[in-house]
């Protein structure tokens, strides 16, 4: 293929505030080619796509980007859409209520004078669907159409605009087998009817069917970009580029300890989204040791988060189909979360601003929250227990604040991750499932995070560690299971696994 | 040694700087006494024109109490004006036509707003409707119940003594000729004694632990302002008739409420909820549960409101209860109540009803227009609010 390339991001960097997400990165699109961008979670990926749109404004990075020969300043999406560049989220955003005809032209709505002409607004939006080979009338309401057919609506929309490039965000990671053959036929057809696609995928089959060319990332740097017609694009030689890190030492050595009897398991888990319909988890099994720290490896979407929730008390009210749990030889079923931290389940989650912490509550009362119940006598709370509980979690993990009358919304997100574990180490459960624990800290944090995670195994509890680190999975955990797709695609000993091993059962697709 | 030499008057305003959003509402307060009593000529601070804002201020004080707890949870309750006025009217029936003892009709009304609780919290928890269109409904259905249960009667008159005397008596007095009340004085004191004793133990238990506290002279200074300002009410009270009933009642449920937010569990659930509901369920809260106790708290503290009411009118009327909610939710806010919910006092809350009942008060006492109250009342409570919000910006 010749040297036309309609993008060109030049050494564009972009830095958060104690991360460096994109470092120097270079990223060229030919004209009219299916260009797939892969990496692990937390690459750059969806990074460098927010720059390419716009959602990062102009001056936020640095380095070029020349769409058309030209080099652009987009400081917002509808500036990269006038010039022809959509993206289509894995999030649709489409208005569920609306008519697809009002989807399709919300926002560059068809005028006759001051009003909308409605009449003309119909007869386009029939030709794009027909573009997009989706059968339906225009006038349904979008949220009567499934998923697949949902994201046929926002290409559509995509193509009312006259867009050039197309951006794909992980575009079947929620559809199923048709669907997802289904888009990809549409995606070469578009590319003969000369639009650029760029697809990011974790679905390394799929990528290797349809590219012509595959960047990856890795650790926000550039890696390699791989020709569909010269080079190696087999899924190894793909895996081999996304992974191929040697793990520092950066992980501390905990003392030998026995493991003691299964304290912990998850049987024949089957669980289904109660708003889709669509299976989530698909039996999943699942044992944890006394004393044992279990990885649960997978990539964004494979089930993980949803697995710790389903079991713990269920919150978000997913419809569980089958499967037990069992925690210390007794056979469980948490109607909420309260039944699950008295039965000595605890859960720290990915999320800690959203659902960890009560951001404008200080230290104390945060790490107090769950467990009031064993500091109050009569009918009040004794203050003073809570205070020097609090100050002795303070300095045990070293939360680096003034005092614990600091607000936490205030701390650094090390210091807002150790207050969310500190208080569910004032609980003492069993069995502590950490979703993501090190996500968004820097490595000093991280490093004193793994060594309680150390000693808290040490003391005989037991560890489930969710983690999308590929190196802090492999690092920390003694054995960890690989989910992909709600299943669990594999269990390995920490001794034999390695990142390859790891990535296939992720990537693995059924 | 250096902290020392920061000079007091340095310290206050660093003080103001940064607590100026808490500080507000006490600063308006006295403007708005002083513009009061100037403006009137002195009434204002007559100790029958003070005996009367209690009063006047007791029945919306005990619906601004609830109303914190529902604004703290971010839901709002519409209804609590009719509920009391429903349940008020319930009140004077049994007892004026049925001929019920009057501490049981109070005790059933009580009940009956517990009831109403259930239900509107059971709808806001369990089917999922938002609080402003249940209570919105609710303000529909009770003022028509109101409406309905005194169609035959219109305007029912209450003779009971022990029931007026709850929003027109005043606490018993030993006998003497000094032409003061004593109880009222002796009161007074213990009140002092009691914030002095509470004030020097929270600062010596935030000095333990390294907490920040203001200046030995400033904190001095505090108490004494503090002091000063319990002693002038009840001399002005004791030189007249003394403690209305109706401030006792409102004081025993602050106390209880205070207690409840600042010392037990529930409390730490209602403020854990309110600043971010899903860590508080992840943390094992009965998020509905405690929501629906919020709700039930309300309509129960809206019955008690109504009972007030209509021992305060001695009489029932059809229009009793119209517009109470719109006082009660403007003296919370104004009380500094969050508008994004997670953050409310009670003892705030009564600051923020004596504001806009000072304001109801002094223009009744000039005379000022109807509309005009309502007007000024709005630009006072807006005004607080932007403040407020504007404060927490920062």
């Amino acid at each position: 293929m010749d040297n036309d390339y309609i993008l060109e991001m030049r050494n564009i960097t972009k830095e958060f505030p104690g991360v460096k997400a994109l470092d120097n990165v270079n990223f060229k699109v030919r004209r009219g080619e299916i260009h797939c961008l892969v990496g692990e979670n937390g690459a750059g990926k969806s990074t460098l796509m927010k720059v390419l749109s716009g959602v990062w404004k102009y001056g936020t990075y640095t380095g070029d980007i020349v769409f058309d020969g030209q080099v652009q300043q987009f400081r917002t999406i509808a500036d990269s859409e006038a010039k022809g560049i959509a993206i289509i989220y894995q999030e649709l955003a489409l208005f569920p209520e609306l008519p697809i005809y009002e989807n399709i032209y919300f926002g560059h709505e068809i005028m006759k004078g001051h009003q909308v002409d409605w009449n003309e607004t119909i007869v386009r939006s029939k030709e794009m669907l027909e573009k997009v080979r989706l059968k339906v009338d225009p006038s349904l309401p979008v949220k009567r159409l499934n998923t697949g057919n949902q994201q046929l609506v926002e290409i559509a929309k995509a193509l009312s605009k006259n867009c050039r490039l197309i951006i794909f965000d992980e575009p079947t990671s929620s559809l199923n087998e048709d669907d997802s053959q289904n888009l990809l036929d549409l995606m070469r057809e578009l590319k003969n009817s000369g639009i650029t696609c760029i697809m990011i995928s974790h679905k390394l089959r799929e990528v290797t069917a349809i590219a012509d060319t595959i960047t990856v990332l890795r650790d926000g740097s550039t890696i390699c970009s791989l020709d569909a017609k010269k080079d190696d694009i087999s899924e190894a030689n793909i895996i081999r580029y996304m992974v191929g890190r040697s793990i520092d030492n950066v992980y501390p050595k905990r003392a030998e300890h026995p493991f003691g009897d299964v304290v912990f398991e998850i049987k024949h888990l089957t669980v289904e989204d109660p708003n889709t319909g669509r299976e989530i988890l698909h039996d999943v099994n699942l044992k944890v040791r006394r004393g044992e720290i279990v990885g649960l490896q997978g990539l964004m979407g494979a089930g993980r988060t949803e697995c710790a929730l389903s079991v713990f008390g269920n919150p978000y009210g997913y419809r569980i189909k089958s499967g037990e749990v069992t925690l210390d030889g007794k056979t469980h079923f948490f109607k909420n979360s309260r039944e699950a931290i008295n039965a000595g389940l605890a859960y720290v989650t990915e999320d800690r601003k959203g659902n960890g912490l009560v951001l404008i509550q200080d230290i104390r009362y945060n790490i107090s929250l769950p467990n009031l119940g064993a500091l109050t006598s009569g009918l009040s709370i004794d203050e003073q227990k809570e205070i020097i509980i609090a100050n002795q979690y303070k300095d045990e993990i070293n939360i680096k604040a003034p005092s614990i009358a600091q607000k936490t919304v205030n701390l650094s997100g090390g210091n807002q991750q150790k207050v969310s574990i500190a208080k569910w180490l004032f609980v003492a459960p069993k069995v502590l499932i950490l979703d993501e624990p090190t996500r968004g800290i820097d490595v000093g944090a991280k490093y004193e995070i793994y060594t309680l995670m150390n000693k808290m195994v040490e003391d005989g509890m037991s560890i489930i560690m969710i983690s999308s680190e590929l190196p802090e999975v492999l690092g920390m955990s003694d054995r960890l299971y690989v989910m992909s797709e709600g299943r669990i695609t594999g269990e390995l000993d920490a001794a034999d696994a390695t990142e390859e091993k790891v990535m296939k059962m992720a990537i693995n697709s059924n | 040694m250096k902290t020392k030499k920061r000079s007091i008057g340095s310290e206050i305003v660093q003080l103001l700087k940064g607590n100026i959003k808490s500080y507000m509402m006490y600063i308006a307060l006295v403007v708005i006494m002083l513009v009061f009593q100037f403006w009137s000529g002195g009434k204002f601070f007559k100790p029958s024109n003070i005996t009367n804002l209690f009063n006047q201020a007791a029945y919306v004080a005990v619906l601004a109490i609830g109303m914190t707890l529902i604004l703290i949870l971010k839901h709002i309750d519409l209804s609590v004006g009719y509920v009391a006025g429903f349940t008020g009217a319930v009140a004077a029936i049994l007892m004026q036509t049925y001929g019920v003892n009057q501490w049981l009709a109070i005790a059933i009304v009580i009940l009956i707003g517990f009831v109403i609780g259930l239900y509107q919290g059971t709808l806001v928890t369990r089917v999922g409707v938002p609080a402003f269109v249940t209570t919105l409904a609710g303000m529909f259905i009770f003022r028509g119940l109101l409406s309905l249960i005194l169609a035959k009667t219109g305007t029912i008159v209450v003779s009971q003594k022990g029931f007026l005397s709850l929003c027109q008596g005043f606490i018993p007095d030993i006998p003497n000729n000094t032409g003061f009340h004593l109880v009222t004085l002796l009161i007074g004191v213990i009140a002092v004694a009691l914030v002095v004793f509470s004030q020097v133990k929270s600062r010596r238990h935030k000095q333990r632990y390294e907490f920040k506290v203001v200046s030995a002279p400033l904190f001095i200074a505090g108490l004494v302002a503090v002091s000063a300002i319990i002693m002038v009410l009840c001399v002005v009270l004791a030189s007249d008739k003394g403690i209305p009933w109706s401030a006792v009642i409102v004081g025993v449920i602050l106390a209880i409420y205070t207690f409840m937010m600042n010392k037990t569990k529930l409390g730490r659930y209602i403020y854990g909820i309110g600043g971010n509901d899903q860590a508080a369920e992840l943390s094992g809260v009965n998020v509905k549960l405690v929501t629906q106790f919020a709700f039930c708290s309300m309509s129960v503290l809206a019955a008690i409101s109504g009972i007030l009411y209509t021992s305060r009118l001695s009489s029932a009327t059809p229009t009793a209860g119209n517009a109470f909610e719109m006082d009660a939710i403007a003296s919370s806010y104004i009380g500094g109540t969050a508008v994004s919910g997670g953050v409310g006092k009670v003892t705030n809350a009564i600051i923020g009803t004596f504001v806009i009942m000072s304001l109801t008060n002094g223009m009744n006492l000039m005379s000022v227009n109807i509309s005009y109250q309502y007007i000024v009342k709005g630009l006072i409570f807006i005004a607080a609010v932007a403040f407020d919000v504007l404060a927490r910006k920062k």
